[in-house]
């Protein structure tokens, strides 16, 4: 402890990155608030032998796999089924679950515990696939969001993100923090604290690194922060304000937005704060670019009057106009898959977050709520992360791109924000 | 344990308390400097007044009395602008002018000016558009002849509204361009 207040004396007294982490006592709770209209019965069977873990991994599978909103937990009983026992096909047939999973937690040494599991399709009576994973007894939540990813795959074969991680900053008091969760909220951790703003985080492709708005300096400077390490540089601090980083796909540059040549205008430097170059000029305001996998720009102009998307080549070329309906179109963020588009749209006062598929051009509010900003994709492209407000309180929540899954993620007291959903773990 | 805990949130509440450095922006939180240039006390030290030091302003005092004299215009620094308006109303022209006067008669000195938006709608548009008030104070000051050199206009967008409630006449209150003087930033 005493080293813990030397370390935050030692820093600069406006911002102690990590060393106040232990007094975020904040933990982000999660409440599911819509769900899929046709769930899918799935049963995940007690492992044999995890009641010697601190918690059992079949709980977070469970968890998971609910807040998916595409399945429905079926109840086999306390009674354990181990991975290399045959499966009482006619006992889970007969709880209308149409696939289910069973597995063995065994010590592998050196404290270490053999996570064995299996998934079958419960009508066909057939193995749908099986892993093993050696874990420390307190990587049980690790683990089991990894035996989540693997079942969901399986039963949508799309990949899971039950094991990403996801950025945001929460406010108490006068006190700023950018954290980082686990995707279903637990887990936080504090990687920068600040008595200033902290605004647009940003997520390295690699997940290694994030980008954002600090305003410790009195004005807004873009810094680029190692969150294994805590190091971190300034990116852009050039006179005027920086703002609004967003990373190119093969994480060397980012695009950023500066006032050094006038108003808010489009640059790219790389993540080290060098080689600044212009990547569109307009006479009006041009921010919040998002680059796409598909080798576009997108971005939020005022040139033709109101705020509305653009986008234009990465490689540089004119500018096209992409929202049309309605005068306040902002906070454009493509899909993983470049082939729709979410952003904040006003309609009748009300900011909502809003879809656009690219290539029917139908758009479809994904809301019902009022005050919703930055959205940002899981790495699926299945949900959208977004902050809105609820009792006058910012929380996270989130929304399938059919917009029928809903889900919130709160906290005890604070206000959450500016979130942004990290890439797929790379292990 | 418990006392190390104590002790540190008393280290936090002090160092968060020296922090909070926001400069009298409106003259009214300007209080009891001691105003050198008036002569008229100047016989002696009153022993039972206290004076506040802001130990933020980096030296202490600041070299320039007037800029918080609550009696000088250069204690004002706020200019409001109206709803989705980036044009300085008629109403701060003589506060424009007496800062103006100040810089181009203090080359040295440099000035900060913050633009803010209220808090509807995206942040980082916000920050564009408190940009544009930022910029639009600066050129009024270049247009009475303040070296660019003295000035930086930035954005704080929404992120540090002087006012907190979503009521017309909070959002009013921050829809604003600040000026600080060197020290003050």
């Amino acid at each position: 402890m005493t080293q813990r207040i030397l370390t935050f004396l030692r820093g600069t007294a406006t911002v102690c990155a990590l060393a106040l982490a232990s007094l975020a006592q904040a933990q982000l709770s999660i409440e599911i608030t819509g769900a899929g209209a046709n769930r899918m019965p799935v049963a995940i069977a007690s492992f044999e032998g995890e009641s010697t873990l601190p918690r059992a991994v079949t709980d977070v599978v469970r968890a998971d796999l609910e807040r998916s909103g595409l399945f429905k937990m079926v109840e086999l009983g306390p009674s354990p089924m181990g991975a290399d026992t045959p499966p009482d096909f006619g006992r889970v047939r007969s709880r209308g679950a149409d696939a289910f999973a069973v597995g063995t937690v065994a010590p592998s040494g050196s404290g270490r515990y053999q996570v064995q599991f299996r998934l079958f399709d419960a009508a066909k009576q057939v193995s749908l696939g099986s892993q093993a994973m050696v874990m420390a007894p307190n990587q049980y939540r690790t683990t089991g969001h990894r035996i989540a990813d693997f079942i969901y795959e399986k039963l949508t074969g799309e990949p899971g993100v039950f094991s990403t991680r996801i950025a945001y900053v929460l406010k108490s008091g006068p006190r700023y923090e950018l954290q980082i969760a686990d995707a279903d909220g637990s887990n936080a951790q504090t990687a920068l604290a600040s008595k200033e703003p902290i605004i647009s985080p940003a997520w390295s492709p690699d997940g290694s690194r994030l980008a954002y708005v600090s305003f410790e300096a009195k004005k807004p400077v873009v810094y680029v922060h190692s969150l294994a390490t805590g190091q971190r540089n300034v990116a852009a601090n050039f006179k005027g304000s920086n703002s609004a980083p967003a990373w190119s796909p093969d994480g060397r540059r980012l695009a950023v937005v500066l006032t050094k040549d006038g108003q808010s205008q489009l640059y790219s430097v790389n993540a080290d704060g060098s080689g600044v170059q212009r990547l569109a000029s307009s006479s009006g305001i041009d921010t919040e670019p998002a680059w796409s996998t598909d080798g576009w720009i997108y971005f939020t102009s005022d040139r033709g009057g109101s705020p509305q998307i653009y986008r234009v080549p990465a490689g540089g070329g004119e500018a096209q106009r992409v929202s049309f309906e309605g005068s306040y179109n902002v906070s454009p963020r493509p899909s993983p898959d470049g082939k729709s588009l979410v952003y904040v749209s006003r309609n009748g006062g009300r900011f909502q977050v809003t879809m656009l598929d690219l290539s029917s051009r139908q758009t479809q509010i994904l809301t019902d709520s009022a005050k919703d900003e930055s959205p940002s994709f899981a790495p699926n492209g299945r949900m959208v992360l977004y902050a809105t407000e609820v009792g006058g309180r910012g929380v996270l929540a989130a929304v399938s791109s059919d917009g029928r899954v809903k889900q919130r993620l709160s906290v005890q007291s604070g206000d959450v924000r500016e979130p942004a959903w990290g890439p797929q773990p790379r292990n | 344990m418990k006392r190390t805990r104590i002790a540190l949130s008393l280290i936090t509440v002090s160092l968060l308390a020296a922090c909070t450095s926001s400069p009298p922006t409106d003259g009214q939180s300007a209080v009891a400097v001691e105003d050198r240039s008036s002569g008229a006390a100047s016989s002696g030290v009153d022993n039972s007044r206290v004076v506040p030091v802001d130990a933020d302003s980096a030296n202490g005092k600041s070299a320039y009395p007037e800029l918080k004299d609550p009696k000088s215009v250069l204690s004002k620094r706020s200019v409001l602008f109206d709803y989705d308006s980036y044009v300085i109303k008629d109403q701060y022209r003589s506060l424009i002018e007496a800062h103006a006067k100040f810089l181009t008669s203090h080359t040295n000195v440099k000035m900060l000016i913050q633009g803010n938006t209220d808090e509807r709608g995206s942040r980082e548009y916000n920050l564009a558009l408190g940009q544009k008030r930022a910029d639009a104070v600066k050129k009024a000051l270049t247009l009475l002849g303040v070296s660019e050199g003295q000035l930086e206009s930035v954005s704080l967008g929404e992120e540090k509204p002087s006012c907190g409630d979503a009521s017309e006449s909070c959002w009013s209150a921050n829809r604003r361009g600040d000026m600080l003087y060197s020290g003050e930033f």
